[in-house]
């Protein structure tokens, strides 16, 4: 038996689900934040995979910028919840309606 | 052989981490599970032969990201317990497991039994080959400084953008910047109660103290007069003792 | 010479420009001789242009000026078509119309709308001549409706009081429901031609099938019923009797009535082509509309009135030609009529005007000793349209007679019956207005003075009512410009009214021989109308003898009439009752049926279409606004706030994405 490509692949699709349903069902906004990282890191995974099949070193770049974005985006969503929080304490995904229709 | 046992222990490691994140009711475990999947896509990365990649992510994701959001849950204390048991909008689990599902067996259906063995579609080495004489630290470096050098430099003005943004987001607004004439939204009279409740808890305080100064001026005093009288007493008995 | 056509109509139109902008500044008598003279050049150019037209081939002339509406498939041109036919109305409208302006200076004076009076004329003259020389059917509505709109200035010229804007709406109205008919009419024949022009369209009529043909004559029909007064839609034509006479004249008995005949014998090839019942319903109609009209105008104490309904008939007269193909008949005596009906009505005003403005028969009398050229006149046309030889009615009413005879023997009994109902009618005018004893002077007066005091009043009621009073002759209709300045007797007209009197007489006279039977050579105007009517145009072989039983016998009729209305009017032998029936008086009670069914039950149509309106259609409209408003207030709730119910819904459409995509691509 070998590890194929498709094994990493499969392993990424599952690793993003559970990722997506955690984003969908937790209300916390820090735990939700943590399932994007997930589904993050299951892309980079799936990059790093078809980088190697390919033998084509464009995909651990992709990774790298990836990561910088990741990065960047976490700062400035964690920003956020922190101007959130600090008005609502104890404010959840569910508290912040004042858009709706 | 060994590569099939690590990869079936770090997936093991991944997968356990995710529905540790997923499931925690404290925000803090599901921290820590996120390092635990972290560190085990960073192996997979190791047998993929993504040497930088797997160093970046533990330094990066793993001793950054995750440190930033241990930070934040200390901070705004919401390390409390979620309440996991209700869900306030109705048909949302269900509808979220079952996209869930949809998208992994549409994931899995396009790997598997649709592709089959022409998974790979794309053109192998377009940019630049790997290959063993260069370590794969210096490739990807080169890489980096030459083919992707003006993303490399819009990412760091990425960064110092949402550095930015974040000291402008959770700076306090000076008092004179707060318009007065809007009536305050509900987040603004959260605020404005709480600072009144405030005000007054520190009124009552100061009240408070000032009464007992008073309080204490007044036995000081009371003392005072006691001991001018028993000296007074004292001299008197002192006198017609002499 | 046949370029010159364009100055025709451009003439009056000047006319009409510039007494629209300085007429008020120009003034009493200025105005009236500027509308004259442009009327007259454009009857000498008619003249030239005839001449010219004469030696071309065909006897046909096409000029196109501009592209007027350039619409894709549908392209209609400013052009005129100088035919004939065209030819032929060109010169009577313009020559009759310059004799009736002249006329109009010496009516009309001192009135305070003088110069208005001519500006509508010149428009209308102006606007006849589009219609009779438009090259397409388009450029014939433009006419036709200009027309309309300027009967109706005139018919309520004196609007000021209510009974005449009242007259001139009505006679609009009951125009527009010949104009729907008209428009239908056009758009089917585009339909089935591609073209509305007529050297276009004409020529295609034979090879149109029965069923198109017949429909856009039926259409054109309900236009032509409408414009010249047929029954059903002749209703408006003795109310707009309160217009001053020179409009009586020249609009509603030379000319714009006569447009429907022409348009009929404009379009005879889709006649031709139509279905066979068509032509006679035409038939038909005219000839019981003429009977119809003149059993009405033997009960009329109305001068007017009686003249009016004179007009009818004769107008069922051309259709009933129209009907049997003799369409160069009903042109003859379209002309002959346009003379002595023109000529009628302006002696009728010469009537009024000297006797300061009365118009009850009843009052009149003897008047031939006070006007003797207005009675003379009068006389002539009188005579002309009795069918009495040698004059111009007798020709024209006998050819169509004849076709009548050749088509149906009842439609010819009818008509023959009508003709003699005609003689009689117009010869008790005659003898009650110009001959006998003087009915006017102070102590009859005061008779009628006091009858009449119980009428207005009773008139007054019913305007009240909302319905229309009666407008049979019972009610007494005035021209209510002239004050009384001339003191009491009744006096001859001055020489601007008399002048025109005399033309048209020797018009009404001699005209007939343009077109008389008895050989094919001396039928001048069918001959020169061949290039338009003579392929369809009924042709058949009458003996000598024939011919003379049938002018015998037309003759006969016409003596037989003014006898009786001698021995009746002159000779008091017969009470008048016994035949000036009320029903005739009253119309047959057409009038006030129509105002009761528009009160009555024909409210309640008219309620329920209104609610229909109200229900159905604003409810439709209304209603897609209240089923979007009410789906956005359920669709609202999608947008609950919840950050995680739209990551959901991204999730749910990612999925489906994918899917599809799936479907799709090929491994």
């Amino acid at each position: 038996m070998e590890v194929t490509t498709s094994w990493y692949l499969a392993l990424g699709a599952v690793l993003f689900t559970i990722g997506a349903v955690g984003l969908l069902v937790r209300r916390n906004p820090l735990v939700m934040f943590m399932c994007v990282e997930l589904m993050l890191n299951a892309v980079n995974l799936t990059f790093v995979a078809f980088g190697a099949a390919l033998g084509d070193l464009g995909g651990q770049v992709s990774v790298f910028f990836v990561l910088v974005v990741a990065a960047a985006e976490v700062v400035v969503g964690l920003g956020l919840v922190v101007a959130v929080a600090r008005r609502k304490p104890g404010a959840t995904a569910d508290d912040i309606t004042l858009l709706r229709g | 052989m060994v590569e099939v046992i690590v990869f079936v222990a770090c997936a093991a490691v991944v997968l356990g981490g995710a529905v540790g994140v997923v499931v925690s009711r404290n925000p803090v475990h599901s921290a820590l599970s996120l390092v635990a999947t972290l560190f085990g896509i960073a192996v997979l990365f190791v047998s993929l032969e993504a040497h930088l990649l797997a160093a970046v992510q533990v330094i990066v994701y793993a001793g950054a990201i995750v440190i930033l959001f241990l930070f934040v849950i200390m901070l705004l204390g919401v390390d409390r317990a979620e309440d996991l048991e209700t869900e306030p909008i109705a048909g949302q689990r269900v509808l979220a497991v079952a996209s869930g599902i949809g998208i992994l067996g549409a994931s899995l259906l396009a790997f598997f039994a649709l592709a089959g063995d022409d998974l790979i579609t794309g053109q192998p080495g377009a940019i630049q080959a790997i290959t063993d004489e260069v370590p794969n630290v210096e490739a990807v470096g080169e890489l980096l400084f030459t083919d992707y050098i003006a993303a490399f430099e819009i990412t760091g003005v990425l960064l110092t953008i949402a550095v930015v943004a974040a000291v402008l987001m959770v700076r306090k607004p000076p008092a004179s910047v707060v318009e007065d004439d809007e009536p305050p939204n509900a987040l603004e009279e959260v605020e404005l109660t709480r600072q009144a409740a405030s005000d007054a808890a520190a009124q009552a305080r100061a009240e408070a103290e000032a009464e007992a100064e008073a309080a204490a001026a007044e036995r000081k005093a009371a003392a005072a007069d006691d001991t001018e009288q028993a000296d007074e007493a004292d001299d008197e008995d002192k006198a017609e003792v002499d | 010479m046949v370029e010159l056509v364009w100055l025709i109509p451009a003439l009056p139109l000047v006319g009409f420009l510039v007494l629209v902008f300085f007429g008020r500044r120009l003034g009493e008598p200025v105005a009236g001789w500027l509308g004259t003279v442009t009327v007259s050049l454009s009857f000498l150019v008619a003249v030239v242009v005839y001449f010219g037209l004469r030696t071309q081939p065909d006897r046909t002339y096409e000029v196109s000026f501009f592209t007027w509406i350039p619409a894709g498939r549908f392209q209609v041109d400013f052009g005129f078509l100088l035919d004939p036919l065209s030819m032929t109305m060109v010169l009577f409208v313009t020559g009759i119309a310059a004799l009736i302006h002249l006329y109009s200076i010496g009516y009309m004076h001192g009135d305070r709308d003088f110069p208005r009076f001519f500006t509508y004329l010149n428009l209308f003259v102006f606007s006849m001549l589009m219609l009779v020389l438009g090259d397409n059917l388009v450029l014939t509505f433009l006419g036709w409706e200009g027309v309309g709109a300027c009967s109706y200035f005139l018919v309520s010229f004196w609007f000021t009081k209510d009974a005449n804007a009242s007259a001139g709406k009505k006679a609009f109205i009951t125009n527009r429901i010949g104009d729907w008919g008209f428009m239908v009419g056009i758009f089917a024949a585009f339909f089935a031609f591609g073209t509305v022009k007529y050297t276009e369209m004409l020529p295609l009529a034979p090879g149109l099938a029965v069923g198109a043909a017949t429909f856009i004559a039926a259409m054109l029909l309900i236009g032509a019923i409408g414009k010249s007064a047929q029954f059903p839609l002749f209703v408006w034509l003795p109310d707009a009797m309160v217009g001053p006479t020179p409009v009586s004249a020249l609009i509603h008995a030379a000319t714009m009535v006569t447009a429907g005949v022409y348009l009929l014998v404009r379009v005879n090839p889709v006649l031709a082509a139509s279905a066979d019942w068509l032509p006679q319903l035409i038939a038909w109609l005219g000839v019981l509309t003429a009977l119809f009209a003149a059993t009405i105008a033997i009960a009329q104490t109305d001068i007017k009135k009686v003249l009016a309904y004179s007009t009818i008939s004769q107008l069922g007269y051309m259709f009933l030609a129209v009907g049997t193909g003799a369409y160069a008949a009903a042109i003859f005596h379209m002309i002959t009529h346009a003379f002595f009906k023109a000529l009628m009505f302006l002696g009728a005003g010469s009537v009024i005007h000297g006797m300061h403005d009365e118009q009850d028969m009843r009052r009149m009398g003897a008047l031939r000793k006070v006007m003797p050229i207005t009675a003379g006149t009068f006389l002539v046309g009188a005579l002309a349209i009795s069918g009495v030889p040698p004059f111009s009615g007798f020709w024209s009413k006998d050819e169509i007679l004849s076709f009548a005879l050749h088509d149906n023997p009842a439609l010819y009994v009818v008509g023959l019956f009508t003709a003699g109902l005609t003689a009689f009618y117009i010869f008790r005018l005659v003898f009650m207005t110009f001959y006998g004893d003087a009915r006017w002077g102070a102590s009859i007066d005061a008779e009628i003075a006091a009858k009449e005091a119980h009428m207005v009043g009773a008139d007054d009621t019913e305007v009240a009512d909302g319905a229309e009073p009666e407008p049979s002759a019972v009610a007494v209709l005035t021209d209510t410009h002239h004050d009384d300045h001339h003191g009491g007797a009744p006096h001859e007209s001055p020489w601007p009214m008399t002048v025109p009197l005399v033309v048209l007489a020797i018009g009404a006279a001699f005209m007939g021989f343009i077109n008389l039977p008895f050989s094919s050579s001396l039928e001048f105007l069918t001959n020169w109308l061949e290039p338009v009517t003579g392929a369809n145009e009924t042709v058949f072989e009458l003996s000598t003898a024939k011919l003379l039983a049938e002018l015998a016998i037309s003759t006969t009729v016409a003596l037989l009439g003014i006898t009786l209305a001698y021995f009746v009017y002159l000779r008091h032998k017969l009470d008048p009752k016994r035949i000036e029936l009320p029903f005739f008086a009253h119309g047959w009670h057409i009038d006030s049926s129509i105002a009761a069914f528009a009160g009555g039950p024909g409210r309640k149509l008219f309620e329920l279409a209104s609610l229909f309106d109200r229900v159905v259609i604003d409810g439709a409209v209304n209603g897609v606004g209240r089923a979007t408003r009410g789906g956005a207030a359920r669709l609202r709730h999608v947008q609950s706030g919840y950050v995680r119910a739209y990551a959901l819904m991204i999730a749910i459409g990612a999925v489906l994405i994918v899917a599809f995509v799936l479907t799709q691509v090929t491994f």
